[in-house]
């Protein structure tokens, strides 16, 4: 009989992600109102349901420092020790260690965190306790290995004598002698003894008093200590007498012995009776040990299931079949030109709007809330603080907007970097702030919100804006621009995402890993996102970052390059252009630029790219679509026709083929044919020799 | 006779353990969330046997067992308190509320059908 608890361990940890978040959003609250008695109790709660948990996976250091945390969060629940704002910072920071413990944990380290035995020492402090909290595994009840199987144990065939006196209450805490006898026989061979002396006529009976006293003959390789276990249960509900025979000495004393005079008051007249109700006969009880296959179904696991992931994105890629499917069948109808309001036509309709309605349903599962990832931010947020030294409130909005699943995983290191960015960089020291007349607290709000079928999100500081001049003029220090280049505000913002400009002079302890913007970035466009910064001097600033809702699909632009369709994703696309002759420029390194309000954009040929064709001189009859590239420079892509703007289901190229340059992933159109969904990025790196030259004239003019 | 047993416990993770625990030991098992849920469950199932949580929301341990001894019944079932705390004051409330037994967390699978098996009549003896 033995449950593998390892099958429960990832939902364990499911349930700690949970009971950390309420945990976190109680401190939350807690911040506004300390004296919310409600939410101290759902805090104490969280921390103690994953210490009990713990508990049962063997986690000792995780159930050591839940233990005593939630030790402190009683002493504040029962209204021994006040929460005052220190004290909430502190059970913040156990919060967190907390997590880190559940996170290492679930790794497969149960070890302690840096933090554990600096948090314990303070933790000690406010509980007044040396440090040595009393281990919270010390069961009252040791558990014991019953092994039937093995005679040799010292108390082997001992024989006791067990007298058995119930008092008044243990009927009514719902124990029963006979169960005890029961449980006992499980031990041994047991014979029961009934004395029934005390029962008086049947107008004295009290219902709830057991006037039965029971004398039990025991003989099996128990011990004393395991039989007594036997009535742990109602210790103070009875009174017990253990006597213990020598093993192998034949039963002599089978009859009462030794009965105190005041318990059997007339012993001469009545023998002692065995009463068939007390006795317990080996073998009479049948054992049903074998519905436990028929009662599965009365497990209720709640109101969430476990499904993997793979089965979902198998879901998720029929579903794109079916739409794939579904536009085939459009285009066939279509074809045959019946009339729209016909039976076909009216049936494929609803058909279609039903097969829409799956795939979001569908996509849906993939998404989440990004909640979890907005609290861990607000670790991040508290940790920048105590490491600049400056007062920060983080206000967050929108966090049951859902976002998928992988792109939610993705964006916790670009969002953590720029977290950290606007407590740096972007908050001003207290000091300045309130000699510019602001708070000394500094804000950062980290919102999400749905727009036109994207994820929006936007963290923004409340510090003293991009300092433009500064940027500039490290910019020209790295080489990134001429001192002569005249820039907008906006173009000189968007240089702090160019790879090169956060270094030395920019790295403090806190931000400073080497990883700068541009990787934030790269980062945010391979999940086919933008991002983008508007900052106000003395206001603060904004980086706001666009997301589509899931990666299966695509908002793609169907266009025609040299014969071939491709698609472009829309998120790249900045705007269309019809070039004129005019406004194309040769230039001496042999490429070509188009102008376009505020500058000179290098042309790329994509069938040129491909080499489907050499670069077309005449511009006239093709399309430029306008994008802007990873770092921040803007491209013009010669395409034929743009024919459609839609959907695309994104299939991977990558694991049915291999990796090729300037392409992205493939997708089916309606007519079944394939199409490549190109990488405008790749493509201008691959292009990107000869026009690294044309970078700092694209800025100049 | 299969013993019904009813386990009340706000953690998920200690549901499904002891959903596993008792199934596997032959048991039928019902589970409830927290003290109103298991008073629900008390009335609906039936159970033979419950183990309960203390510290819940809503309503707690011993509110359910008090609740539960209050309703009107042929018999008292026994109700076992499976908990993190093994302080005696607790105990002794939990025993003033009614409970019949208390088995201390992290539970051990033999321990607790053992404790079972000397609350709960399972069946024919009687």
């Amino acid at each position: 009989m033995t449950v593998d608890r390892d099958e429960f361990r990832e939902s364990f940890f499911e349930e700690c992600d949970e009971l950390l978040e309420a945990m976190h959003d109680g401190f939350d609250r807690l911040s506004g109102q300390q004296d919310d008695e409600e939410t101290m109790h759902a805090v104490f709660r969280a921390v103690h349901s994953i210490k009990g948990g713990a508990g049962a996976f063997g986690l000792n250091h995780l159930v050591r420092f839940a233990h005593h945390f939630e030790t402190a969060l009683d002493k504040v629940r029962s209204g021994k020790l006040d929460l005052d704002d220190e004290l909430l910072d502190l059970f913040r920071q156990c919060g967190d260690n907390l997590s880190d413990l559940v996170g290492a944990a679930r790794e497969g380290g149960d070890t302690p965190c840096p933090g554990t035995g600096t948090l314990n020492e303070r933790l000690d402090d406010v509980l007044g306790t040396d440090g040595h909290v009393e281990d919270p595994e010390e069961p009252e009840f040791e558990p014991v290995v019953l092994d039937f199987g093995d005679f040799d144990l010292p108390g082997d065939d001992s024989g006791m004598s067990i007298r058995f006196t119930a008092l008044p209450g243990l009927f009514k805490s719902g124990n029963d002698p006979v169960v005890l006898f029961a449980a006992l026989e499980k031990l041994g061979t047991v014979e029961v003894t009934a004395d029934l002396a005390d029962i008086g006529d049947l107008d004295s009976l009290e219902p709830g008093v057991c006037a039965i006293r029971w004398t039990i003959d025991y003989s099996g390789n128990a011990t004393e200590e395991e039989v007594r276990e036997v009535f742990e249960f109602v210790e103070d509900l009875c009174t017990l007498e253990i006597e213990v025979k020598s093993p192998g000495l034949p039963d002599l004393d089978a009859e009462v012995p030794d009965l105190p005079a005041d318990l059997l008051p007339s012993v001469a007249s009545l023998d002692p009776v065995k009463a068939d109700g007390a006795t317990l006969d080996k073998g009479a009880r049948p054992k049903e040990r074998s519905g436990a296959k028929q009662d599965q179904d009365d497990r209720k696991p709640g109101g969430t299931i476990r499904v993997d992931l793979e089965k979902i994105d198998k879901l998720i890629n029929l579903v794109g079949e079916l739409v794939i499917k579904e536009a085939m069948l459009a285009q066939s109808i279509a074809d045959l030109g019946p009339p729209s309001e016909s039976e076909i036509s009216v049936g494929f309709e609803s058909l279609k709007a039903l097969a829409g309605e799956i795939q979001e349903g569908v996509m849906a599962i993939r998404a989440q809330p990004v909640k979890p990832m907005f609290q861990r931010m607000a670790r991040i947020v508290r940790e920048a603080a105590s490491a600049t030294g400056k007062k920060v409130r983080f206000v967050t909005n929108g966090e049951y907007t859902e976002v998928d699943k992988t792109v939610v995983e993705r964006l916790v290191d670009p969002l953590t970097h720029m977290i950290r960015n606007a407590v740096d960089h972007g908050l001003e020291k207290s000091e300045a702030r309130v000699a510019a007349g602001k708070p000394a607290e500094g804000t950062v709000t980290l919102s999400a919100a749905h727009r036109s079928g994207r994820v929006m999100i936007d963290i923004s500081d409340d510090g003293g804006g991009i300092n433009r001049d500064r940027v500039r003029q490290i910019a020209v220090e790295r080489g990134l621009i001429n001192e002569s280049d005249s820039l907008s505000p906006s173009e000189i913002e968007n240089l702090l995402f160019l790879p090169g400009f956060s270094s030395a002079s920019e790295v403090s302890e806190l931000s400073g890993r080497g990883v700068g913007l541009d990787v934030v970035r790269s980062e945010i466009h391979r999940l086919g996102g933008r991002v983008s910064i508007q900052s106000d001097p003395g206001e603060g600033t904004t980086f706001s970052i666009s997301l589509p809702l899931t990666l299966a699909v695509l908002e793609g632009m169907i266009i025609q390059v040299a014969g071939q369709t491709m698609v472009v994703p829309i998120s790249a696309i900045q705007e269309t252009l019809q070039p004129k002759s005019a406004a194309i420029h040769d230039i001496a390194t042999g490429g070509r630029l188009v102008r376009n309000r505020d500058g000179l954009v290098p042309i790329i040929d994509v069938g040129e790219f491909f080499g489907f064709r050499s670069e077309p001189r005449d511009l006239d009859p093709h399309v430029l679509l306008l994008i802007e590239s990873d770092d921040s420079h803007r491209y013009a892509l010669v395409v034929d026709e743009i024919q459609d703007q839609r959907q695309v289901v994104i299939k991977s190229l990558e694991t049915n083929y291999q990796q090729i340059d300037g392409i992205a992933a493939a997708t089916i159109l309606g007519d079944g044919r394939i199409a490549l969904i190109i990488d405008p990025d790749n493509i201008v790196r691959g292009s990107g020799a000869k026009m690294a030259g044309d970078l700092n004239l694209q800025l100049a003019v | 006779m299969t013993l019904q047993v009813l386990a009340i416990d706000d953690s998920r993770t200690m549901r499904n353990l002891l959903s596993a625990t008792l199934s596997v030991a032959g048991y039928r098992v019902s589970l409830a969330e927290d003290g109103e849920d298991g008073l629900a469950k008390f009335d609906e199932s039936d159970p033979d046997v419950v183990i309960t949580d203390i510290n819940m929301p809503r309503l707690d341990g011993f509110g359910f067992i008090e609740a539960a001894r209050s309703r009107a019944r042929s018999r008292v079932v026994p109700i076992l308190v499976l908990t993190t705390e093994s302080a005696p004051e607790l105990k002794a409330r939990a025993r003033e509320a009614g409970a019949s037994g208390w088995i201390v967390k992290p539970f051990d699978e033999e321990k607790l059908v053992w404790a079972i098996e000397r609350v709960a009549a399972t069946g024919g003896s009687s």
